[in-house]
């Protein structure tokens, strides 16, 4: 890495995030909805990738976990309930859920543990559909209400923006520091090679149910705030293709890369959007740009740049020895 | 008791079915590590494209074949050359998802080039009902179970009593020990690509009758497939007849007995228990483990 390349990609990150929060202001009313839907997505893909990127535990009930936190809060602000308290709610239940979800994966890995989350995740819409007592069954909840954050209301679609944008930064942070403490090293040891983990006294099994747990946790996080943002919601966003969409979200964008969740939930909330003047052919293309891109790079976009990067690493490396080498030539 | 009669031999039918796609899903699993998404929605293609042959003015019987052939080489050829020939070599994931991508592609290919209603579809069995020891039975659902039993019972016999199907498990149980004895292991590979483009178009000719044509009916037929296949043996073809026959019988006599609501949830519930106790199915054998 060359000097500037720090401050360059601090001065980048900044951009960007003044970008997300100056270019925003005069959207429409559409255009804040589908980025704060972006905002939403964004979450809940990190949370996967925790799982799945980091710990490299398969789970295809993600979905499940938004519909999870999604119902907790609108009940609970129906009900009169401040959307913080529903918040921590959610990510308690989400927390205990994702905890009890990752015994499986104590037993069984990969494919056969993708089928038991996949299994877990139409027993839970099964659930939002049919206990109309507590979800009002498939006719939904309406009338979410937006809450007023420090005072100041967000029913208006800016102010709510923020809210999503603020949320997705404060669980960025946490997951930056999440992957850089032990516990983001224990995870990682977990997916690269977990028979050397435990040799090394790492705890697998609590590692284990933990990375489950908290990539659950951050799918509630996100349902507890899209139930606000659509205001109203019924089961069928929650079913299985919600956690196949943010499986593909994470593959796409990078999975065990840190902006791969961004990039992923930025491609498939935003990518068929753009692609709409195509009218009914969107989703198609949408389904063939995946193809293509996995076909090109299994490891996703990251994973183009991240070989990019390896290889002029290696090529600057090989420039410098060169260099040396003719040095101690003339040297001598 | 006739009440229960008629509903293990509708669930049979429709378990027949689920068998024969949930064969197809074994064999590229065991050949090629294929996880098959789509499979559901290679079932629901065949039938549009009979329909659309028909549409064209083909006789029914000259839209099977039509069909038949046609999904082999989209959902048999072009699948394996231009999706998971690239991808093979990048483990299982990433292609898992390709053709997660690739389900959604063919469901609204099928809406937008076709429709997103339902369209009924002829049935090549002819509809009615006969006397069975005293049991009035459709005669659809006997003439599926027949066809579907024949089907499997034809590709049990290609795999275990001809030469060809030997070499094909050959070179799914050991592809480099194969080469070396001669099997011309990339020829089988795509073998069992075709036979899963036959099987599934044939599960579509016998179950859309049924279920209607509809470009999001591959849901949930793939997803029962899924689960007999690993509730039977992911890695044998006869724990797939199994599985599918059970998942069949199954959904039926929870549809009656448990309530219509969660009729669902039994075999997804029965699909965890197997995995958590018997994670190599009911009739499969173990496969090593990474951990």
């Amino acid at each position: 890495m060359s000097a500037f390349a720090k401050p360059l990609k601090i001065a980048l990150g900044l951009a960007v995030i003044a970008g997300l929060i100056i270019v925003p202001m005069n959207f429409n009313r559409y255009g804040l909805f589908i980025l704060s839907q972006w905002a939403v997505m964004a979450i809940a893909a990190m949370g996967l990738n925790l799982t799945l990127g980091y710990a490299g535990q398969v789970s295809l009930a993600q979905g499940a976990f938004v519909g999870i936190g999604a119902y907790a809060a609108a009940i609970m602000t129906t009900h009169g309930w401040p959307l913080p308290v529903a918040v921590v709610v959610a990510i308690a239940l989400s927390f205990a859920v994702g905890w009890v979800l990752g015994y499986p994966a104590l037993r069984v890995q990969h494919h056969y543990l993708a089928f038991v989350t996949l299994a877990f995740s139409t027993l839970a819409f099964l659930v939002f559909r049919n206990e109309s007592w507590l979800t009002g069954g498939i006719y939904g909840i309406s009338n979410i209400p937006r809450p007023h954050i420090l005072g100041i209301a967000t029913s208006k679609p800016l102010p709510f923006y923020y809210v999503c944008l603020g949320s997705l930064a404060i669980v960025s942070l946490a997951v930056w520091w999440l992957i850089r403490s032990p516990w983001g090293r224990a995870f990682m040891a977990l997916r690269e090679n977990p028979l050397r983990a435990q040799s090394l006294g790492i705890d697998t099994k609590r590692y284990t149910l933990m990375a489950f747990a908290i990539g659950s946790a951050l799918g509630g996080v996100a349902g507890a705030l899209y139930a606000p943002l659509t205001q109203y919601i019924d089961p069928v966003p929650f079913n299985l293709s919600l956690s196949l969409d943010l499986l593909m979200m994470v593959i796409v964008g990078g999975a065990g890369f840190y902006f791969g969740p961004f990039l992923g939930a930025m491609i498939a909330v935003l990518l068929p959007e753009w692609l709409r003047f195509t009218e009914g052919y969107y989703l198609m293309l949408y389904a063939v740009a995946v193809m293509l891109l996995l076909i090109w790079s299994p490891t996703g976009i990251l994973g183009i740049l991240d070989r990019y990067l390896a290889e002029r690493r290696t090529k600057a490396a090989s420039a410098l020895r060169a260099v040396a080498k003719s040095r101690l030539e003339t040297v001598q | 008791m006739s009440n229960l009669f008629d509903l293990l031999v509708a669930g049979l039918a429709t378990g027949a079915i689920y068998a024969l796609v949930a064969v197809g899903f074994t064999l590229l699993w065991q050949t090629s590590q294929t996880i098959n998404f789509a499979q559901g929605e290679f079932v629901m293609l065949p039938a549009f494209l009979m329909l659309a042959a028909m549409h064209a003015g083909a006789p029914f019987w000259l839209a099977i074949i039509l069909g038949i052939l046609l999904s082999m080489i989209l959902l048999g050829l072009a699948f394996k050359m231009l999706l998971v020939d690239p991808m093979m070599r990048h483990g299982v994931l990433p292609l898992a998802i390709a053709t997660m991508a690739l389900a959604i592609g063919i469901k609204e290919a099928v809406k937008q080039f076709f429709s997103a209603e339902a369209s009924p579809f002829p049935s090549i069995v002819p509809t009615g009902d006969i006397s069975i020891l005293g049991h009035v039975v459709s005669l659809q659902s006997i003439g599926v179970l027949v066809l579907a039993i024949l089907a499997v019972f034809g590709l049990t016999a290609l795999l275990n009593r001809t030469s060809l199907g030997h070499q094909m498990q050959a070179a799914a149980q050991n592809p480099t020990v194969a080469r070396i004895i001669g099997v011309p292991v990339e020829r089988m590979i795509l073998l069992t690509f075709l036979i899963n483009a036959f099987l599934v178009a044939l599960a579509s000719l016998l179950i859309t009758p049924i279920y209607l044509a509809k470009f999001s009916s591959g849901e949930v037929l793939g997803q029962a497939a899924f689960i007999a296949a690993i509730v039977g043996g992911f890695n044998q073809v006869r724990g797939a007849i199994a599985g599918g026959l059970l998942i069949g019988v199954l959904d039926n006599l929870a549809a009656s007995y448990v309530s219509t609501q969660y009729r669902a949830a039994v075999p997804l519930i029965f699909l965890i228990l197997v995995i958590l106790f018997r994670p190599q199915g009911l009739l499969g054998r173990a496969e090593e483990r990474t951990v």
